[in-house]
């Protein structure tokens, strides 16, 4: 009895220190940097626009796709497709997908479509596609908008992300701030 | 690119770890150390306990500490889970109570050091609930298992006296002087990469195309620095490190990385340097670095080479297999962290290991079966503790010398404990799954009245499979597609997380007491060798042949099918 009350006293200060300090702390050095600790949010006149790393679904012809979602890019209930390499239902959903991408993109062909097009990414938020990914929508959005596609192929290359240091890590298109910046050139 | 990028992860990761073993195995023998000035903050939580933290402790004491603190965090963690309804504060989004058999599931898991999660994160678990059990856990129960390794050091070292030290020390030691300090490094590194800190609810975005959209926000970044660490792998949000939140880009991927087997390579040095025995430790990193490479090699080919059944569709996969993946990581380092997370008993992903290609999925699982290729934080270097028994034991019959190991004679008793422990996992694996599929199997319509496998044929066998590896290894991920928050699935992976979890800490820690019992034999020219590359080879070869021996015929029917089927 003498030992269990020692080992609940103990247990109460480790849950005070642990599950509340600690992240107190943790949350009182995030006040010094109120934008990352808040998510990096993207405001314009007050308004919250979205998450810098947070995808948003884009459907329409006018506006760069991102990735499927295995969840329509709901971020407050995020997840991925679980679909097995082999299941049947995925490889309907890709051949879908293709299918769907190949129509809103004519002169594009399959072997040019890379595969995170047309396969959903594990948090249902990825934020990025690939450069490639981007380049091969530009014919669309040019036309659908009626914007040169030179202005579009600037765009994007602006909106690149090379790897950290140049090689650690991936070239990305951040879909969500190309289509922003899209939206503001008109 | 990325070939490189995964040589330099593991390169960094190990330089980091052998300076922190040697600080670890300086803090148990107790001399001075950096972090010394926290001394008065453990001495406030042993006054409020009214714990002497200089009493020395038996191996039985030891063990009964471990297990009554263990008892009283999991009666509150179920009565946590159960009451987030009344939760007075930290729950603005109004998150429900878990029923019973979830929150007994969700409180072992936890508690175990497994963070097998059947709920999702955003929408299962309170503010109240991520803080008070599940960040707190995730300290306590990797600082367990780092300090029931503390009292195998004791046990194990030649002036032993029977005495393993004070189990709260270590425990409380543990957190305060090793978590800690490298979690609020983490957390801050995070936390400016732009994982959130806040405890504000989910804030409403109109997206450009006029959606209204939730976005569950939180307090994040302390509570995945830890998970990453502890080898708990418990995540904030449902999908783990994949959230954009949790892991913002391919530098805080390899930041979460490094940290998932920091501590358990650095635990390695720690048990060389408080032994002095730096060849023996050695001899270990050798062993387990090679068993780490088996894993890693295969599944970084097989996910960049891509999923050989979208060959049909001609779609350029030049980047790898791309389901279940995120682009800023890439399959590379996809493949690098499923690997160190199954083979440290971690359980975080950053991709979802469900989509993995079938070989790599074969490997993800093998990791877990194998358990000691470096392992969970403390409990990894134990499981190879009871391999090394083993090992001694088989090449002591093979050239006919008494097994001994570490001076101390290895007898019948010695032997009979670790075998238990060592079939004790795949009992519990093979049992598991064999119950989960005959249940499948004699339901007239299971994918009506169970529902739980979304995916048909030999995967969905894979994902009975990996659920059970994962409980019994204290893992925690999951081919996450298997419909899991059943009472059959809450209550059977909640037992075998508990026999995974404290059997195989109970009985190499009785065989460390009987060690500190027997009279030290100094070393003579009959003496097994333990350090060489030969013994490093047999200890190889036993993980290697009882495993895959174990496990070869469960996995041919699941993942080594499917990736056949393709052909």
């Amino acid at each position: 009895m003498k030992e269990f009350s020692k080992a609940l006293r103990l247990t109460i200060v480790l849950i005070i220190f642990f599950g509340a300090m600690y992240p107190l702390f943790i949350w009182g050095i995030g006040r010094l940097m109120p934008e990352q600790a808040a998510g990096l949010p993207i405001v314009k006149d007050g308004k919250l626009l979205g998450y810098e790393n947070i995808g948003q679904s884009f459907t329409d012809d006018k506006y760069f796709w991102g990735r499927p979602s295995a969840v329509g890019y709901n971020a407050a209930s995020t997840g991925g497709s679980n679909q097995g390499p082999t299941n049947p239902a995925h490889l309907e959903l890709v051949k879908a997908r293709l299918d769907s991408f190949l129509v809103h993109n004519p002169g594009v062909t399959a072997a040019q479509v890379p595969s995170e097009l047309v396969t959903a990414s594990g948090g249902g938020l990825d934020p990025h596609i690939s450069p490639q990914s981007a380049e091969i929508q530009i014919a669309r959005v040019a036309t659908t908008r009626g914007i040169a596609e030179d202005k579009l192929n600037a765009l994007v290359a602006s909106h690149t992300e090379e790897p950290h240091f140049g090689f650690f890590g991936t070239s990305r298109v951040n879909v969500l701030k190309l289509n922003l910046a899209l939206d503001e050139l008109q | 690119m990325d070939t490189f990028n995964i040589i330099l992860l593991f390169i960094v990761t190990v330089a980091l770890a052998i300076p922190l073993g040697k600080y670890i195995a300086k803090m148990f023998a107790g001399e001075k150390t950096l972090f010394d000035f926290l001394a008065p903050i453990e001495n406030f939580f042993f006054r409020i306990a009214g714990i002497d933290a200089k009493r020395e402790m038996n191996w039985k004491q030891s063990l009964k500490a471990l297990l009554l603190i263990n008892a009283i965090w999991f009666v509150w963690a179920m009565i946590a889970l159960m009451t987030q309804t009344w939760h007075p504060f930290w729950n603005p989004d109004g998150i429900a109570s878990m029923e019973p058999t979830q929150a007994f599931n969700t409180a072992v898991s936890f508690m175990t050091n497994t963070n097998l999660q059947h709920y999702s994160g955003e929408t299962g678990a309170s503010y109240f609930s991520q803080l008070f059990v599940m960040t707190f856990l995730q300290f306590v129960s990797a600082g367990t298992g780092i300090a029931a390794l503390a009292a195998l050091f004791r046990a194990l070292s030649a002036k032993s006296t029977g005495n393993l030290g004070n189990f709260y020390s270590d425990m409380v030691k543990s957190c305060t002087r090793i978590l800690l300090p490298i979690s609020v490094v983490i957390a801050i590194f995070l936390m400016v990469n732009g994982t959130p800190a806040t405890f504000q609810g989910a804030s409403e975005v109109i997206t450009s195309q006029g959606d209204t959209v939730h976005v569950a926000v939180g307090p994040v970044a302390p509570l995945v620095s830890i998970k990453q660490l502890g080898t708990n792998g418990g995540g904030y949000f449902g999908p783990n490190s994949t959230h954009p939140f949790e892991n913002p880009n391919y530098l805080t991927n390899a930041v979460e990385t490094i940290a998932i087997i920091l501590i358990p390579i650095a635990m390695i040095f720690a048990f060389g340097y408080y032994l002095k025995k730096k060849k023996l430790a050695r001899m270990i990193f050798a062993v387990m670095t090679a068993g780490y490479l088996a894993l890693l090699i295969p599944t970084v080919i097989s996910e960049k080479s891509g999923n050989g059944a979208l060959e049909q569709f001609a779609v350029d996969q030049s980047q790898g297999s791309m389901e279940g993946k995120e682009v800023r990581f890439g399959a590379a380092a996809s493949a690098m962290w499923g690997v160190s997370t199954t083979a440290t008993s971690n359980g975080s992903v950053n991709a979802m290991h469900d989509s993995f290609t079938a070989i790599s999925g074969t490997f993800l699982m093998l990791g877990m079966q194998l358990n000691a290729f470096f392992g969970g934080v403390g409990v990894g270097l134990i499981n190879m503790f009871v391999f090394i028994i083993m090992a001694v034991f088989i090449s002591g019959l093979m050239v006919g010398r008494t097994p001994e190991f570490l001076g101390k004679k290895i007898e019948a008793k010695e032997v009979k404990i670790a075998v238990v422990v060592a079939l004790l996992h795949p009992l519990l694996i093979l049992a598991g799954t064999a119950i989960a599929s005959h249940t499948w199997a004699s339901n007239s319509d299971p994918g009506a009245n169970l529902g739980w496998l979304p995916n048909p044929g030999f995967h969905g066998f894979s994902e009975m499979l990996y659920e059970f590896t994962s409980s019994s290894a204290n893992n925690g991920s999951g081919f996450e597609g298997l419909g899991d928050n059943t009472p059959f699935w809450n209550i059977l992976c909640g037992i075998v997380m508990l026999m995974g979890r404290f059997i195989p800490i109970v009985g190499p820690i009785a065989i460390g007491g009987a060690f500190a019992a027997k009279r030290h034999i100094p070393e003579s020219a009959g003496t097994l060798h333990t350090d060489t590359p030969t013994f490093g080879l047999v200890l190889f070869g036993t993980i290697v042949i009882l495993g895959a021996l174990l496990f070869f015929p469960a996995l041919a029917l699941g993942p080594i099918a499917e990736a056949l089927s393709i052909f």
